[in-house]
């Protein structure tokens, strides 16, 4: 898999493109700013919803037992699923029961990390993304490149493009108001065709066995009216104790994704409509690892708001897709190598350590201390390409010897003002590709002292 | 009597930028400070630390609590530096009193003046637009100042600094905290986007009309600067305490 900064780099190789996505997504967080400006007790929840997070994560057994009871009350059904296969296994197997040919599906990251889509397909299943963005890139035959936006990367001018070829709009058509309409028409009928829907879920109740899926365009609802089945997705880590505590995770989702009040539909799903039926997949996929590691488990917080990748000045300029992870930015830097830590090496050095996605996390993930705990696991894995580590153990017998490290700087300092530029300046001086070089003074600082301070 | 100072200057403070160590320096003897610099520093450790090499750290880790542990307090021109020693040392000392001891006498210099010397009104005259480019681990690991993230009151110290200098300007950005994408090793091994999000900053201060342009780390300047100067642009890159220093 080609690594961060090269796929970075070819994203940025588009300035105006990099510029025009930095922009959108600032855009969202400046949003996300306002809104919370408006709650002086925005800090207050956030420490309410990580000390709730942290309950559940840390009664993880429990709870879900608690959840399942009560959701069996209610009629559902629960499935456990290990991993991603087990996962579509399980979902393949009720839509065959039920010889479901068609499916529509509302936003589920979940549904993402195990590829559902490829495996129904490959059994003959239409699977249809409902959310509009997601649709999009379903049309492209693409992944999201955000969790909460996943079509946030694509001009208008592309969709327009996109659905004159597989819509048949308009030739050249931009205007956003006539192409969800044409998205909408073709998509109603996708509703009316579907034999079952899947939904993802934000918020499952232990206390009650219900959940709770956000969205904004009521495709979920749709989805799941027009059709006798309802099969729902979800990590073990999305439950919540009490339905009381559902409150305190309704206002800071919207509010740290898109900078609304609260998503536009909240659909609360307790037990399957009449003469219907509702299944609950419950899905590990190495969650239950993380939940055991003193280092990562506060990643289990995390709602999925996107607010980290909206204000990661990284991901904001190298694109969704420069992560090749199914999650990408701040948390998706962490969640990544949780799972396969060799093809997301380089991950957690996407960042330069700014922390503001930790100050602008909802559930108080502390996330650029976790990402610089990954990069020390991935030292001590051995996965940390030979360059750094000969120049950091070198770099450190250096700083251990003060004599030679006065005598290379010294050195330095003397040399370079004196070589061609073609000799500093050269591909292999990253530094210098598109950056001068600091001037080299004639003293350095100790020098100085000893000169002028010190004989005083 | 004064208190005993010792000067932490950044190993890349010390061989490229000695200008910033000695304006750090007279500031602190002009307020009546005691100031060592002791000669054995070299680093604090944290590119190593930053690049996930713990190993390499421990040892620079070590030797800096034995060259600072005695002094009353330990001051340095960088919040990077200051936060790598205050918050990132822990692994390397366990229930160690003296390094306990040290956390809590080793400031940022601004943070020192404000805090500790009680400095809130500088001298002089400064006449330029300065704008305040916000160094991240200043401010979202040392919490020096309040950031765009965090709901509560506004704060600052090195604002307050500078916005007591008669004359001074501080220029308005359109995002008041981004970081500038130096991020140590981040700014080679990830060059791309080091420098768009470099240049992203200088357009911005661009844009405010800032003449000079300042922060508490070098290192960001050093980026910035590097940008500034490639891009032939009309800005004067000064670290803080250079500001200070030409006041005096």
């Amino acid at each position: 898999m080609p690594s961060h900064p090269k796929l970075a780099a070819e994203f940025i190789k588009d300035k105006d493109r990099a510029h025009w996505h930095d922009q959108s997504l600032w855009f969202v967080r400046s949003k996300r700013d306002k809104a919370v400006q408006q709650l002086p007790e925005w800090e207050l929840l956030r420490e309410q919803a990580s000390k709730i997070k942290s309950y559940v994560v840390s009664h993880l057994p429990d709870l879900l037992e608690e959840f399942e009871k009560n959701a069996k009350a209610k009629g559902v059904h629960v499935h456990w699923a290990r991993d991603a296969k087990e996962h579509n296994e399980i979902v393949h197997g009720i839509l065959e029961r039920h010889q479901v040919k068609r499916v529509v599906k509302s936003k589920s990251m979940l549904t993402e990390e195990c590829h559902l889509n490829p495996y129904l397909e490959r059994y003959g299943i239409e699977i249809v993304d409902t959310d509009l963005g997601e649709w999009i890139v379903q049309l492209q035959d693409k992944p999201p490149s955000h969790i909460v936006m996943p079509a946030i990367h694509i001009k208008k001018e592309e969709i327009g493009e996109l659905f004159h070829e597989k819509l048949g709009t308009e030739k050249g058509a931009t205007d956003p108001q006539y192409l969800t309409e044409s998205a909408r028409q073709r998509l109603r009928q996708k509703f009316i065709e579907a034999d079952a829907g899947i939904t993802g879920v934000n918020f499952a109740i232990a206390e009650t066995g219900g959940f709770v899926v956000c969205t904004n365009e009521g495709n979920a609802d749709l989805g799941t009216s027009l059709n006798k089945l309802h099969i729902a997705c979800m990590g073990i880590e999305k439950l919540i104790p009490r339905a009381n505590d559902l409150g305190v995770f309704l206002r800071l989702l919207a509010r740290s994704a898109t900078g609304q009040p609260i998503t536009t539909y909240s659909s609360h799903f307790h037990g399957p409509a009449p003469e219907g039926e509702l299944h609950i997949v419950l899905l590990d996929n190495g969650r239950s690892e993380i939940a055991g590691s003193d280092e990562f488990r506060r990643s289990l917080n995390c709602i999925r708001c996107g607010a980290c990748m909206n204000t990661c000045p990284v991901y904001r300029r190298s694109g969704g897709y420069s992560y090749s992870n199914t999650v990408p930015g701040p948390i998706g830097s962490i969640l990544g190598p949780a799972h396969d830590t060799k093809a997301n090496a380089s991950l957690p050095f996407a960042c330069s350590l700014c922390g503001s996605c930790t100050d602008v996390c909802p559930v108080k993930i502390d996330l650029h201390h976790q990402l610089l705990t990954w990069r020390k696991q991935i030292r001590l894995k051995g996965l940390l390409p030979l360059s750094k580590r000969l120049s950091m153990k070198m770099l450190s017998w250096m700083m251990q010897a003060p004599r030679l490290y006065q005598f290379v700087g010294k050195t330095a300092r003397r040399i370079v003002p004196y070589l061609p530029r073609f000799l500093v300046y050269n591909r292999f001086n990253a530094w210098g590709k598109q950056r001068e070089l600091p001037d080299m003074p004639k003293q350095s600082f100790r020098e100085w002292m000893k000169q002028n301070h010190d004989r005083k | 009597m004064a208190p005993k100072v010792g000067l932490f200057i950044p190993c890349y403070i010390d061989q490229l930028y000695p200008q910033v160590g000695i304006a750090t320096l007279k500031i602190l003897e002009h307020f009546g400070c005691d100031v060592e610099y002791p000669e054995s520093q070299t680093c604090c450790g944290q590119p190593m630390a930053n690049t996930g090499c713990t190993n390499e750290v421990g040892p620079l880790a070590k030797r800096f609590l034995e060259i600072f542990k005695s002094y009353d307090a330990v001051v340095c021109p960088s919040g990077s530096c200051v936060s790598m020693v205050k918050n990132h040392y822990d692994e390397y000392f366990t229930d160690n009193p003296e390094y306990e001891a040290l956390k809590g006498k080793t400031f940022e210099f601004c943070e020192y003046l404000t805090t500790v010397l009680g400095v809130d009104k500088l001298a002089g005259r400064f006449p330029h637009k300065v704008g305040l480019h916000q160094s991240c681990h200043g401010l979202r690991e040392l919490r020096l100042a309040s950031d765009s993230e965090i709901v509560g009151p506004p704060f600052g110290t090195a604002r307050a600094l500078l916005e007591s200098i008669d004359g001074v300007e501080l220029t308005t950005l359109q995002r008041p905290d981004e970081c500038c994408g130096f991020g140590g090793t981040f700014a080679v091994a990830e060059e791309a986007v080091s420098c768009m999000m470099g240049e992203d900053r200088v357009h911005d201060h661009e844009q405010a009309g800032t003449e000079v342009l300042t922060a508490l780390d070098m290192s960001c300047l050093m980026h910035l600067s590097g940008i500034i100067c490639r891009q032939q642009k009309p800005i004067r890159v000064m670290h803080i305490a250079e500001i200070f220093a030409e006041c005096l």
